[in-house]
């Protein structure tokens, strides 16, 4: 899809680091008044915030490197780059797009929500990955949650608000690893809140 | 550290740098950097024990530093570190002539010394994490010893191994 030499790490250090990085989080974040209960809220939160600051940035790499892909006429067509070419560029992995939902294509101006998920067959963030074992990981962790960021971060920068989250992981023992995500609006030039 | 953490958060304040990041306070800046060589050390000892599975385990620190020389900085940083000196005692000096993480960080060379000493101190932090990496392979390799790095022209960065009974 795209032709210029694409720089590779080895997945094992992406999985390492990445694993490491949650692993410190939850050592980071407890639960006020305790010293070693982690709060899985705030794990889940600040992975996604990491993942927004990334997303900003990562959407002016992929333009860079997917010149020939063009412009996205609808929501449906922007799931299946993401998925196609955005996961494929990054994580070398193809998420399969599913549970459709909203007015057909290019008639998404007539409200509704619109929204799909990204069914992830593999996850290299989470290669040989266990949930700690104290009964509320398994319900609370959102293990991959950076990548809900990411897509946030990065779909602003290009004119969508979205809402992106987990709703199945194999980590929980779940079937599947699942993200579902939502179109809140297409944004206008505007010029940022806090901007004077 | 908890402490520092909590003490830091006053520190910060509403400072900013150049590119609008919250200056950190000394308090955060240590916690931070502390974690990062952390991370970096879970990270060196897992690379370390994932591939070196078929190959024999090092007889000395020199194999091991010949390792992280060759197949770690090429797994993690995709190039080869560029020289290895050493004075046969323990202590090794490695370098990286153009160093990923920081090959591209420039200076504002019209801002005199003082922009370059502000470039140099933003580099450093990004070597703890390679030190902690360094250090974790090494200790998954047998070998115990500190690391320290140094960046002292962009993008070179030099890397001191001391291993446990180092002479100097």
């Amino acid at each position: 899809i795209w032709k210029t030499r694409v720089d590779k790490i080895s997945a094992e250090v992406l999985t390492l680091t990445y694993g490491t990085l949650v692993a410190q989080l939850c050592r980071d974040l407890t639960l006020p008044n305790t010293a070693s209960q982690t709060d899985y809220l705030a794990v889940n939160a600040e992975l996604d915030r990491m993942g927004y600051a990334i997303g900003l940035r990562l959407i002016e790499d992929f333009l860079a490197k997917s010149q020939n892909t063009g412009h996205c006429s609808n929501f449906r067509e922007v799931a299946e780059v993401i998925s196609k070419v955005g996961f494929k560029m990054f994580l070398n992995v193809v998420p399969e797009v599913r549970g459709w939902q909203g007015p057909p294509a290019g008639e998404e101006g007539a409200g509704g929500p619109v929204a799909f998920s990204l069914v992830l067959e593999e996850n290299p963030l989470a290669e040989f990955v266990e949930l700690p074992d104290d009964g509320r990981a398994q319900d609370e962790l959102w293990y991959s949650n950076v990548l809900c960021g990411v897509l946030r971060g990065a779909l602003e920068m290009v004119q969508m608000q979205v809402e992106a989250r987990f709703t199945s992981d194999v980590l929980r023992g779940h079937e599947s690893t699942e993200m579902r995500v939502t179109l809140v609006r297409y944004l206008q030039d505007e010029l940022p809140a806090d901007d004077d | 550290e908890k402490r520092k953490e909590g003490g830091g958060k006053a520190e910060t304040g509403s400072v900013m740098t150049s590119i609008g990041f919250p200056v950190m306070g000394e308090g955060v800046r240590e916690g931070v950097l502390a974690r990062l060589d952390g991370m970096g050390y879970r990270v060196g000892q897992g690379l370390a024990e994932r591939f070196t599975l078929n190959t024999p385990r090092p007889t000395n620190p020199l194999e091991a530093i010949k390792f992280i020389c060759k197949d770690l900085w090429l797994l993690v940083f995709r190039k080869q570190i560029d020289n290895l000196k050493t004075n046969h005692r323990g202590i090794f000096v490695l370098t990286d002539t153009r160093f990923q993480p920081i090959s591209r960080m420039s200076i504002d060379r019209r801002a005199g010394p003082k922009a370059a000493e502000e470039a140099m101190a933003r580099a450093v932090t990004y070597l703890y994490f390679p030190c902690g990496v360094i250090r974790g392979a090494l200790m998954g390799l047998g070998v115990e010893a500190t690391v320290e790095a140094s960046a002292s022209e962009l993008p070179i960065a030099t890397f001191q191994i001391k291993t446990k009974g180092a002479k100097p």
